[in-house]
């Protein structure tokens, strides 16, 4: 019983990396139905920067602590942000009214352009994420641990998630947002500015991205510049699963996909983890194609 | 054939092989609308089902039928190989495309994106076929005529397919389901059809990669194989066979002409995608085919 409580806490803390990087996916889907196969790289490069600028704060200030972990976390979320801008805005906005096949195969060009690129600039081989704050051992029930970065990793992505939530649902900002998923000519007719609403969108998943590459190396210190494809494509499945473009539902998603494959790795054999994503997904998929949280929308003809 | 040096013959023998399937994904995505991104997965089901084929079955069925010449012993029994990494291949089809075949658009591309990986994962924990190690010493059967000779069956097959009167059929489900469905069209046979054939020229393409480079490993058909694929389709045009064709031989060409860019080859590739789909979003033949015209004698 333990063990499977061990490996909950390890889920879910897992899990929480994916619904970060689950909700990027889910609100540019969800504003341009597009699936922005590049969102993986972007929290590669977060977990890059977090890798140099934590270096060089660590250098500067002669130690670690959470001041500094808050400082790396923004430097990389405001770079990702701007990379997720610059991204919309050369490659996605010439292709809005293009077929949505042409889209998805740009998104996987500039993914493998930012693979390929970040493999030329910050070198191929993995580094070693500075360990920002020191890790230990928080809580002990009964030999089930949990951890300080663990816990670090939970709160970090929760507090941006409740963020996000208030962006979304609270501010004017947030219901153009919604305004803009709902219809693009419907918001435009009343004013909304399209392009700027959706460069936000962009930017603020992008961002989310970032912080989850941060969190990442705190507690899975090798970063490389192939490390986002794989995750970014199960974080895509975890969207999916909680009903694409549905925020709770990412969150949900995540958590989920975190707790699966903890509980394959540590029951069954660590080689079907990546196989386990896909299997849930096409589970999923049969049973309610709208994903736990969506809406399935009928056609109008 | 002897005159052209290995590593020219390589490529040609390479470009045929990516021709037969982008050809075979092009009904899938091109004519009946489907968007596959698991097409790598079928070829690795093919290349390793008709690799084990011809590597623990060889000497059996040999010794059934001794009195058979060897010339055309290996021909037939190469034949026979490719065929069953073929029906392995739209077999598979057949049993994820009646349930998935349902979704639609992204849904589909990334249910098959997942197939693909399925395929990748439970092939790479098989040990008969070399797991993790990688299949060794399959047999060299491929070679030039194998591959264009199939490549022709595959362009005609195709040709006579979907420029027929039932083919229609393929094109209406892709340009609009609902009124397909109106006109009474069965859209999810359909799309079966066109999933299932695709799958097993796929399969056959993947067998002729095997017996090519005689070694396999999971490695190969990933993701960014099937993207691969899809972006020969696309920038052909979708729907357009010697798009298709013309699109694997400039895919296939590109990279090796970017080898003297070292470093920046895979960075061209990508910046080279990009642009491609942003200035010729229609492809390069759009849903025309190129064909010689002759013009009627009065």
């Amino acid at each position: 019983m333990s063990e499977f409580l061990q490996q909950t806490i390890n889920g879910l803390a897992w899990g929480s990396i994916y619904a970060l990087i689950a909700l990027g996916y889910t609100m540019v889907y969800g504003v341009l139905r597009l699936i922005n196969f590049a969102h993986g790289d972007i929290y590669m490069i977060g977990a890059m920067v977090g890798y140099y600028v934590g270096r060089l704060l660590i250098q500067g200030f002669h130690g670690a602590g959470v001041l500094i972990l808050v400082g790396v976390l923004a430097v990389s979320m405001l770079t990702c942000a701007l990379l997720g801008f610059i991204i919309e805005r050369t490659a996605y906005k010439p292709l809005r009214n293009a077929p949505r096949i042409n889209a998805l195969i740009t998104a996987i060009g500039i993914s493998l352009f930012l693979e390929y690129a970040g493999q030329f600039v910050f070198g191929a081989d993995p580094k070693f994420f500075p360990s920002l704050i020191e890790d230990g051992v928080l809580l002990n029930l009964n030999g089930v641990i949990i951890n300080k970065i663990q816990f670090i990793i939970f709160l970090i992505s929760i507090a941006l998630m409740i963020g996000l939530r208030f962006i979304v649902m609270k501010t004017r900002l947030g219901k153009a947002m919604r305004a803009v998923s709902f219809s693009h000519t419907a918001s435009q007719l009343v004013g909304i500015p399209l392009d700027q609403i959706i460069s936000f969108t962009f930017m603020m998943g992008s961002a989310l991205a970032g912080a989850a590459g941060v969190l990442v190396g705190l507690s899975n210190p090798k970063v490389e510049p192939l490390m986002g494809i794989m995750p970014g494509l199960k974080a895509f499945v975890a969207a999916v699963l909680g009903g694409i473009g549905n925020i709770p539902g990412a969150l949900v998603g995540g958590l989920l996909m975190g707790l699966s494959e903890t509980y394959v790795v540590g029951y069954l054999s660590s080689t079907y983890r990546d196989a386990l994503a896909f299997v849930l997904l096409i589970f999923i998929l049969l049973i309610k194609p709208a994903g736990l949280f969506g809406k399935s929308v009928s056609e109008k003809v | 054939m002897i005159l052209i040096n290995p590593y020219i013959l390589q490529i040609i023998n390479l470009i045929g092989i990516n021709a037969i399937m982008a050809v075979s994904l092009n009904l899938i995505t091109g004519h009946t609308g489907q968007f596959s991104l698991g097409h790598a997965g079928f070829m690795a089901l093919g290349a390793y089902a008709s690799a084990a084929f011809t590597v623990y079955l060889h000497e059996p069925i040999h010794q059934l039928f001794p009195s058979l010449a060897p010339v055309y012993w290996d021909s037939f029994f190469f034949m026979t190989s490719l065929a069953f990494g073929g029906l392995v291949a739209a077999f598979a089809g057949v049993l994820v495309g009646v349930p998935t075949l349902r979704l639609r658009g992204d849904y589909l591309a990334i249910a098959t994106l997942g197939l693909g990986e399925i395929i990748r994962v439970v092939v790479l924990n098989l040990d008969f076929v070399g797991g993790a190690r990688g299949f060794t010493d399959i047999p060299e059967y491929s070679n030039f005529f194998w591959i264009y000779g199939l490549l022709i069956v595959v362009v005609i097959c195709m040709a006579r397919m979907v420029y027929s009167l039932k083919g229609k059929a393929f094109l209406a489900v892709r340009e609009d389901e609902v009124a397909a469905q109106s006109v009474g069209i069965h859209t999810t046979q359909y799309k079966i059809i066109a999933f299932v054939v695709g799958s097993f020229w796929a399969g056959v393409g993947g067998g002729l990669f095997a017996h090519l480079n005689t070694y396999l490993h999971t490695n190969s058909f990933g993701f960014l194989k099937s993207v691969e694929f899809v972006v020969m389709v696309v920038l052909g045009g979708m729907g357009s066979i010697t798009g298709a064709l013309s699109a694997a031989a400039l895919l296939t060409i590109l990279p090796e002409l970017l080898r003297i860019a070292s470093e920046w080859r895979m960075i061209f590739y990508a910046l080279l995608l990009i642009v491609m789909m942003i200035v010729w979003p229609q492809g390069l033949f759009g849903k025309r085919e190129l064909k010689w015209r002759f013009k009627k004698l009065k």
